[in-house]
């Protein structure tokens, strides 16, 4: 089953701690590709913590492990992932004109490794 | 190795030394102006020119969080006049705003070696000094804003003036000020704690701490005074701008009792009228109590017709602004400090109050007795860019294009003032006392504005010509701390100035008293707010002369 | 300036405690750390009052044993690595320096020379942080306040886009939420503190409101509460298209009309998304809008330690904030043109000084596809994924932990580091002086050979 969802990066407490730790150490890898999904959009995808998923971009994909967060705290449709070499794998290069690509707002399409 | 240098044939004006246009030579030895030097000196032969100190501006706003926030606003005004690197000097932007590179150079152009930055929240002063580094050519030093300083406002509050005078000084001397600067005293509060109100009265009390206004200005002029600051209280008054507004600037005036104050771009404070209508000329009661009482000190503060930019840290005064012309508007609040507006404005010919802004600095300008104490200046950006002086010095000099000029403009503002009655002629020599020896004499510099034996060897040769405005606009030399850095109106090397400041004597333990209250109000450590003498590079401390010594 | 330290023996250990250090990790700037410096092991090992991004900040950076200057992978020495850097830029036609945020002003203020000599363009990650929002700002322009004005006054205290609790942890402790200041003389209990994002946050328990909202949806919410604000109707579909009921928008409008100093502060869910600078134009204008009727102020939270002065640096050297190409002789400003996810994409540098920052792991991948393909000058306390495909990669001391110097807080106000202890590695504003230096020599020679 592949369905489409919105991939918004952010930073958290994790990513920020792991990162002044070393970008090439594991646990700054581990923070970066592990996605937050609501739990009804897991339970539908058949998808438990742990689980490997393909999110897949227009410009690229890459395959992160997903854990459940409550439907009261991450809407349907949204996935969260601290910033790291995963996200950049998905960003559109094109800025608008601006210089910022839409680095927290991706469309991206979502299926069980 | 000593480096020489003599200036031969030249028409000097230098007013300090009672010298009006008589052709001498000048020397000058490793940065000063000596009285003879050996026969290998670099000759510069000036026949046919007119030479004169280096000029000195008493006051604009060239470095510093305000100015560079406004460098930011103004894109559009960056493009339209770039500033090219040459195979000596950096690059950078013009415009009003112009980039750091640019203001130290497009100075040292006009002739000018010396610029004061006239607004510094202290909490600030390591980015004004950043600048200021940055700022290349000039000589340069800032007035350290402490008019609506709660900590300050708190100790007159609690009537402690000992300890007020001991703070101001801890002030200027933990942040390298060279002045205090007051800007509408009292307002910050009104605007930033009763819903963007403002002062209208200097006798009305200032919310939460029981004094006034005046009682704010007097405490300063008394403190500056016992300090023996080289520069006395530089006063920005209340209700700038506003119909009306001569008797706030009076009973500012008044407020000295002979002791020295300076105001600040007075055309600006000297409305006629009522208040919230339209306004009229009240330059003649200024002028005339400036004129009677000598212990005053000006600048004009000309508004200079095309592009300019408000910013100042009259918050209140940029609100009013911007609900006139509704255009993009910074406001900046600074904790405990000061407060900030800027606003991107110009200043149109056919506008009455803009038309009638003119012809008022105009007047001040020809009203004036004595050019030693009303002196020159734009209110860089906020009446024009400084790069207009040698326009105004041409309105100033030229009763003819002055004429013309005076045609081309809103006729009823003029009516509302005596202008067209008003023929005088500046000479040169009283151009070089409004640019250079007056202003050296209001900082208390007696190093700078003179070409007399010891002065910095801060001097600027023009071809002399007809049209003033061409003549001021390109010296044919300037030599700076006697580095020839213009040669032929090219620049012939990069240069570094240095900062002025002062530093008055205090009882340390005044510090005990101010750590608590940072503790409670402030966002930074009290240890890590004075400013470390790593930020002055090079610089002069400018003695003070304290009372009680 | 190095002052306040004192040195003691402790267990025949060589300890030494920096009072009121400051941190350096994010755009809070907290200038009151204690640091436990054992300088035997050269390490931090303890940070009072430090927050957990703080500590790691602090205990992370150690002495790396690591070579110096590494040029094609083979360990070099500090002069061979700022010779072969600086001959990369002379012969470079396009060069682009990007970074800068976690580095002194002074060394930032080396590098615009650098780009002012040769001709080439400088960048900062403002571009891709609040890039839009400095954007927005030439626009509208902006209402804003140092934090301690906030701590003094704010009662109403509004986050949009943001989760200061993981990225700026002492947002609300230290500034704008829990502290005691003037006029606010009960803390928290006198602020109602306002939460809009698109999802719950580990910042959402603290405020006493939080409206959710449909992701990309932030310009229209923003423009809704203007036009509610000046009294104005808006769509009956609003909380269809947005997420927010006109109830929510109601009692917005009425707290922020009503309150005696309000702040909005907004992160990068508004740069970053749908709207980009026209969102922080949207939040800008909202905010200058609210003083018709009281005290209103707007602040981006900023994120690197010192991107605000990377901001002021070039903005005072330029007349621009980022996005400036030298290569006219003259400082042009232009994003998209000149900024270099732009510049890295279409594959036009074909040199880059990349300074304190990884874009290598963050730049969209078809900029970093470019990057493999030019000669890249990398400084950087850390190993990144840029140091890694970097011909001339420089392993410099780490700013506020080994060197001194200036960094700007998020709200423009100036602080000065106090070093905890020497590095054996040169700091990133030697290094950048020794390019520049060489750099003038190279071109004079080449005008030299010219003129020959």
């Amino acid at each position: 089953m592949v369905e489409t969802m919105i991939l918004v990066p952010g930073r958290s407490q994790k990513q920020g701690t792991s990162l002044v730790a070393g970008k090439l150490k594991d646990e700054y890898k581990r923070v970066t590709s592990t996605a937050e999904l609501n739990e009804k959009d897991m339970r539908r995808l058949k998808l438990k913590d742990g689980d490997k998923i393909r999110l897949k971009s227009d410009v690229g994909q890459t395959v992160v492990t997903c854990i459940a967060k409550k439907d009261a705290d991450l809407p349907s449709g949204m996935i969260f992932i601290p910033y790291g070499p995963p996200s950049s794998e998905l960003m559109a290069h094109d800025t608008a004109g601006s210089g910022m690509p839409l680095s927290k707002h991706m469309e991206v399409k979502v299926s069980k490794v | 190795m000593s480096s020489e240098l003599k200036i031969v044939n030249g028409r000097v004006y230098d007013p300090k030394n009672n010298i009006d246009g008589k052709v001498q030579d000048v020397y000058v030895r490793d940065g000063k102006i000596v009285e003879s030097v050996s026969s290998s000196a670099t000759k510069i032969d000036a026949h046919g020119m007119v030479v004169m100190p280096g000029a000195v501006d008493i006051h604009c706003h060239i470095a510093g969080p305000k100015v560079n926030l406004a460098r930011k606003l103004q894109p559009e005004d960056h493009r339209l006049d770039v500033h090219p690197k040459t195979a000596v000097t950096r690059s950078g932007t013009g415009g009003v705003v112009p980039s750091t590179f640019a203001t130290g150079y497009r100075y040292a152009t006009m002739g000018y070696t010396t610029a004061m930055e006239a607004a510094v929240p202290p909490i600030t002063a390591r980015h004004v000094l950043e600048e200021l580094d940055d700022t290349p050519v000039i000589d340069k030093g800032f007035y350290v804003l402490l008019g609506n300083n709660a900590f300050l406002y708190k100790l007159l509050k609690e009537g402690r003036k000992k300890e007020f005078q001991e703070a101001v000084a801890w002030w200027i001397d933990s942040v390298h000020g060279y002045a205090l600067k007051l800007v509408n005293p009292g307002s910050d509060e009104l605007w930033k704690g009763r819903k963007n109100a403002n002062i209208t009265d200097v006798n009305e009390k200032i919310d939460h701490y029981d004094i006034t206004p005046m009682h704010v200005i007097e405490s300063f002029i008394e403190a500056a005074d016992e300090l023996g600051l080289p520069h006395p209280p530089h006063i920005h008054c209340n209700n700038l701008g506003h119909s009306g507004n001569i008797s706030t600037t009076l009973d500012t005036m008044k407020a000295a009792e002979g002791r020295r104050v300076h105001m600040a771009h007075i055309q600006f404070h000297s409305f006629g009228g009522e208040i919230n209508k339209n306004a009229v000329s009240g330059v003649k009661p200024i002028i005339d109590f400036i004129n009677a009482n000598e212990n005053i000190t000006t600048d004009v503060g000309q508004v200079m017709f095309g592009k300019a930019t408000a910013m100042t840290a009259d918050a209140p005064l940029a609100w009013m602004l911007r609900n006139v012309k509704f255009n993009k508007w910074v406001n900046a609040d600074t904790e405990c400090e000061s407060g900030c507006g800027i606003i991107p404005f110009s200043y149109q010919e056919s506008v009455y109050t803009h038309a009638l802004q003119w012809a008022m600095g105009l007047e001040l300008f020809l009203m004036s007795k004595d050019p030693w104490r009303v002196l020159l200046s734009t209110d860089h950006p906020n009446g024009g860019s400084f790069m207009s002086y040698p326009k105004l010095i041409k309105l100033l000099m030229d009763s003819a294009y002055r004429k013309e000029a005076i045609e081309h403009v809103n006729q009823k503002a003029i009516n509302k003032t005596v202008l067209r009655e008003l023929t005088r002629e500046y000479t040169l020599s009283e151009i070089a006392i409004i640019t250079r020896a007056g202003p050296a004499r209001a900082l208390g510099l007696e190093n700078k504005g003179h070409l007399g034996r010891g002065a910095d060897a801060d001097i600027t040769i023009y071809t002399e010509e007809e049209d003033k405005e061409q003549m001021f606009n390109a010296p044919r030399y300037v030599i700076k701390d006697g580095v020839l850095v213009i040669k032929d109106h090219e620049f012939a090397t990069d240069h570094k100035g240095k900062i002025l400041h002062c530093k008055p004597g205090y009882n340390a333990d005044i510090a005990d008293e101010i750590e608590p209250f940072f503790e409670d109000y402030y966002s930074v450590k009290f240890s890590n707010y004075a400013v470390s003498e790593d930020y002055l590079h090079h610089h002069e401390v400018i003695p003070t002369h304290p009372k009680d010594s | 300036m190095v002052e306040a330290t004192q040195t003691k023996s402790k267990e025949s250990k060589n300890i030494k405690i920096v009072k009121d250090a400051t941190c350096t990790f994010c755009g809070c700037v907290c200038d009151d750390m204690e640091l436990t410096v054992d300088l035997d092991e050269h390490r931090i090992t303890k940070a009072k009052k430090a927050c957990v991004l703080g500590r790691a900040w602090f205990y992370e950076h150690t002495i790396d044993d690591r070579p110096v200057v590494l040029i094609d992978g083979k360990e070099a020495t500090l002069e061979e690595g700022i010779e072969t850097a600086a001959q990369v830029l002379v012969d470079a036609k396009f060069p682009i320096t990007y970074g800068l945020s976690d580095s002194t002003c002074e060394a930032q203020r080396v590098a615009v020379e650098i780009m002012d000599i040769i001709n080439g363009s400088i960048d900062t990650t403002t571009s891709v942080c609040h890039g839009p929002s400095g954007m927005a700002f030439q626009g509208v322009g902006e209402s804003t306040a140092t934090l301690g004005e906030i701590k003094n006054r704010a009662d109403l205290v509004i986050y949009w886009g943001g989760n200061p609790a993981e990225s700026h942890p002492r947002h609300f402790t230290k500034y704008a939420v829990t502290p005691k200041g003037m006029y606010i003389p009960n803390g928290k209990k006198d602020r109602t503190v306002v939460l809009v994002d698109v999802r719950r946050t580990p910042s959402t328990p603290l405020a006493d409101i939080f409206v959710l909202i449909k992701p990309g949806k932030d310009f229209e919410v923003l423009w809704a509460l203007r036009a509610l604000v000046k009294g104005k109707k808006i769509s009956e579909n609003i909380e269809k298209d947005t997420g927010v009921s006109r109830e929510v928008l109601d009692d917005l409008v009425s707290r922020m009309k009503n309150a005696q100093y309000g702040v909005l502060f907004f992160g990068m869910g508004l740069t970053m998304t749908r709207g980009r600078h026209f969102n922080s134009g949207a939040i800008l204008s909202l905010a200058s809008d609210l003083n018709e009727f009281t005290h209103f102020v707007a602040k981006p939270v900023r994120g690197h330690g010192n991107v605000t002065g990377a901001d002021n640096v070039v903005s005072w050297q330029t007349g621009y904030p980022f996005g400036v190409n030298f290569n006219r002789g003259f400082p042009r400003f232009n994003p998209g043109e000149f900024t270099t996810t732009d510049v890295f994409s279409r594959g036009e540098a074909d040199a880059a000084m990349i300074i304190a920052s990884d874009p290598a792991s963050n730049f969209p991948k078809k900029a970093i596809e470019h990057m493999k393909k030019i000669p890249i000058i990398s400084l950087d306390a850390k190993d990144t994924c840029t140091s890694k495909i970097a011909k001339v990669r420089f392993a410099v001391a780490t700013y506020g932990i080994n060197t001194g110097g200036t960094v700007y807080r998020m709200d423009d106000v100036p602080i000065s580091l106090r070093p905890a202890f020497d590095s054996p590695f040169p700091s990133d504003q030697e290094v950048l002086e020794g390019i520049r230096n060489r750099v003038k020599e190279l071109l004079k020679g080449d005008k030299a050979r010219l003129a020959a």
